[in-house]
């Protein structure tokens, strides 16, 4: 309300546009509120005349049953609650680092779309168009069949480097035993990636005072990987390593990474860069054209001027699409059953389903994990759209 | 657009399952008023399963699940044809009952206790026994499922296969490794590259898919039998009088093998004076009214399918490319488990 004026009377405060606003907001929620408790009381009255078990005690029953990959322990005896959680995992683990993968790629092939190397965007070009016209299921299925039709078998493994193995089974690789005082290198890590930050900050400043540059990336390296590597020495090398080693049907020991899993990271990673390629594209034809030349003429290299002057401008085109591609990124990653792997959907919405016949719980909270994925997706990227957009001038 | 398939099959799941629970609680309707007003019966049976519901080459289907979606439309409209075929994989098909999408599910599904009693089903027959096993390459040379130990088993979600798989491993303390598939194809490819040691399985669907790999004498079958899998019909729970109607079906069948009644001789017989045979056919009795149907009922379905032995053999049995033995399948009179409660 105005400052000033005198208080309005009822009749008239239901014209004023925020109090009325306000008092549809209310109803709205109000008929909301009404709509989803008999929306759920309808559901538990139907489920117990059919004779459908409900509720969600379910969580803490025996699961009974194994999870090929597991990112923390994971036992036939442990409850089901603990199998959603490995489920999550993996969606998360095959979901995140999907995204960096693609947005590395699909950043790469997009500059390389715009590039004045012939072959190069040619190239570029039949990446996008191949790929983004198959149905991602498809690319699953191509990459995945492909590649355990081609591995051997575990007994005609092929040999890598660092005592690694590659079969149909997977990649075997050793597994770091961390004995007494191997903290110390975990510490001495995060203060390597603290020391860098400083000193790229330093170095920041110290341009923008007096113009002169400093070379970050080799010290930076110097200080993320050799700090550790002094804790490693000085703590008496507190790292054993286990093996793999061939063992009846197959390698025990050491890590394994599964085929199901690399050919779901890859299948998404490549069709989801391509579409960022095409956004990036969008994104730095955007440009205008002016500012290249600008930077052109300040003497900037054709890389610094992308790096510095075209990409920064971009990224405002850019971020908005880019959420939504993380978001599909991430609905895409419930595929991983037609090949497989055991990510939230197979694991939950699959086989503890299957286990305890509740299908409305199960699916229930499987959508609600994916909503919260969603949501958390777009806030972050939308703090970063802000961050991006201050950079204006 | 790339919201993914499986989005939109969880959305459709997710509505039919809205619409199973949410939808205003609906009057108890007679599913065989509803058959019989739609004209057709809609039977839930296998995507693809040779011996128990395949369509052959002419698009026709076929199999032991098959001839009891027919039997019932048989009983039901003196006309086997009159069926729709709903192909479900393992994870669709209680849904796509509970949801009434399908009258009646005929598709290799076990009967378990947690299936019969909170999923809203009920199970009324068992039209073949069966025992979960393993299918391994034969060059690995096992004699027995006990020699697994550390094997990377194949699976498909939504059994009691995925269920069962974990307890024979827990129980005998071996280990092994699953990978769990949603479909049957990507299962049975996976093992066929070499992803898998071994596929798990119901036995008579080991030997339905190592027909229809690529060398099938590559593969072999172990021995063990490592659960009771009574596979049989099931309806939607709380109706019963629909449920007597699919039970029968399958009883009727038993009962013109015991009694030697086949599609070849049914209507010689009509004229037999053995009491049984008679109320089977319905020349005595009201036994197709007391369900609804007419009195011909058995007589129709043994015409036109003919009875669980004829149906046995040209699917399963001898008669087929499966040929599996009739064991525990063989009439309790030839000491197997086939039993048809007595008509009368
Ligand atoms: N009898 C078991 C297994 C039935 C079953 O679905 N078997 C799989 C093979 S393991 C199958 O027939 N899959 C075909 C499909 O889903 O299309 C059960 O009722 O859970």
């Amino acid at each position: 309300m105005p400052r000033g004026q005198p208080p309005l009377s009822l009749p008239a405060l239901i014209y004023e546009p925020k109090v009325r606003g306000i008092i549809f907001q209310v109803l709205l929620l109000a008929a909301l509120v009404v709509a989803a408790w008999s929306l759920a009381s309808n559901v538990a009255v139907n489920l117990q005349r059919q004779n459908i078990a409900s509720g969600f005690g379910f969580l803490d029953r025996t699961a009974g049953f194994e999870i090929s990959q597991q990112l923390i322990d994971f036992k036939p005896t442990d409850n089901y609650g603990r199998a959603f959680v490995v489920g999550l995992l993996n969606t998360l683990l095959v979901a995140g680092l999907g995204i960096v993968f693609a947005t590395i790629l699909g950043f790469t092939v997009g500059v390389a779309r715009l590039s004045s190397n012939w072959i190069v965007s040619r190239l570029a070009l039949a990446f996008v168009e191949v790929v983004r016209n198959m149905p991602p299921l498809l690319t699953l299925f191509l990459v995945y069949f492909a590649a355990i039709k081609t591995l051997p078998g575990p007994r005609q493994s092929i040999e890598l480097p660092l005592s690694s193995f590659l079969n149909v089974r997977g990649l075997y690789m050793p597994k770091p035993q961390w004995l007494d005082g191997s903290s110390t290198i975990v510490v001495a890590f995060i203060a390597g990636i603290i020391a860098s930050m400083l000193l790229a900050r330093w170095a920041r400043q110290r341009q923008v005072a007096t113009g002169q540059q400093v070379p970050i990336f080799w010290p930076s390296l110097g200080l993320v990987l050799g700090l550790p590597l002094l804790a490693f020495m000085i703590a008496g090398q507190p790292v054993a390593f286990e093996y793999p080693a061939l063992k009846g049907f197959n390698f025990s020991g050491g890590m394994v990474v599964q085929p199901e899993f690399i050919a779901l990271l890859f299948g998404l990673t490549v069709y989801t860069a391509a579409f960022i390629a095409e956004i990036v594209r969008a994104g730095i034809s955007g440009v205008p054209k002016g500012q290249k030349e600008a930077a052109a003429a300040l003497g900037l290299s054709a890389g610094q001027s992308m790096r510095l002057v075209v990409l920064p401008q971009a990224m405002r085109i850019v971020i908005p699409p880019l959420t939504n591609q993380f978001l599909n990124l991430t609905k895409n990653s419930s595929l991983a059953v037609a090949i497989g792997y055991p990510d939230l959907v197979s694991v939950f919405a699959g086989t503890v389903l299957n286990n305890t016949n509740q299908a409305i719980e199960c699916i229930l909270i499987t959508m609600g994990v994916y909503l919260v994925l969603s949501i958390v997706t777009s806030i972050g990227m939308n703090m970063f759209n802000a961050r991006m957009a201050l950079v204006e001038r | 657009m790339d919201a993914g398939i499986r989005n939109r099959r969880i959305a459709i799941t997710t509505a039919a399952l809205l619409a199973v629970a949410a939808g205003p609680a609906m009057a108890q309707t007679k599913t065989l008023d509803t058959v019989k007003a739609r004209g057709t019966l809609n039977c839930g049976v296998n995507t693809g399963l040779a011996g128990f519901s395949m369509p052959d080459d002419k698009g026709q289907w076929t199999g032991l699940d098959v001839d009891l979606c027919r039997a019932v439309a048989a009983a039901v409209f003196k006309d086997a044809t009159k069926v729709k075929y709903v192909p479900l994989t393992a994870k669709e098909r209680f849904t796509a009952l509970q949801s009434g999408e399908v009258d009646m599910l005929s598709r290799n599904t076990t009967w378990t206790m947690s299936r019969d009693t909170s999923a809203g089903l009920s199970f009324v027959g068992v039209n073949y026994f069966d025992g979960q096993g393993f299918m391994v390459k034969k060059s690995l040379g096992l004699k027995s499922a006990k020699e697994l130990d550390g094997a990377t088993i194949c699976v498909q979600t939504g059994t009691t296969t995925e269920l069962n798989v974990t307890d024979f491993f827990r129980a005998n303390k071996l280990n092994y490794k699953p990978v769990v598939f949603e479909k049957l194809d990507e299962t049975v490819a996976a093992y066929n590259s070499g992803r898998c040691d071994a596929f798990t399985s119901d036995h008579s669907q080991l030997y339905s898919e190592r027909l229809k790999s690529p060398k099938p004498d590559d593969n072999v079958v172990l021995p063990d039998v490592i659960s009771k899998e009574p596979l049989g019909p099931a309806v939607r729970q709380g109706d019963s009088g629909w449920g007597n109607v699919v039970r029968w079906a399958h009883f009727a069948m038993v009962n013109a093998e015991e009694l030697g009644v086949t599609s070849k001789t049914v209507d010689e017989m009509q004229a037999s004076a053995n009491p049984e045979i008679r109320r089977l056919l319905g020349k005595e009795g009201d036994f197709g009214k007391g369900m609804g149907l007419d009195n011909d009922w058995a007589y129709q379905i043994v015409k036109q399918v003919g009875n669980y032995g004829e149906a046995f053999d040209r699917n399963v049995g001898a008669g087929s490319r499966l040929n599996i033995a009739r064991g525990q399948n063989a009439l309790w009179t030839k000491g197997g488990l086939q039993y048809g409660m007595p008509i009368r």
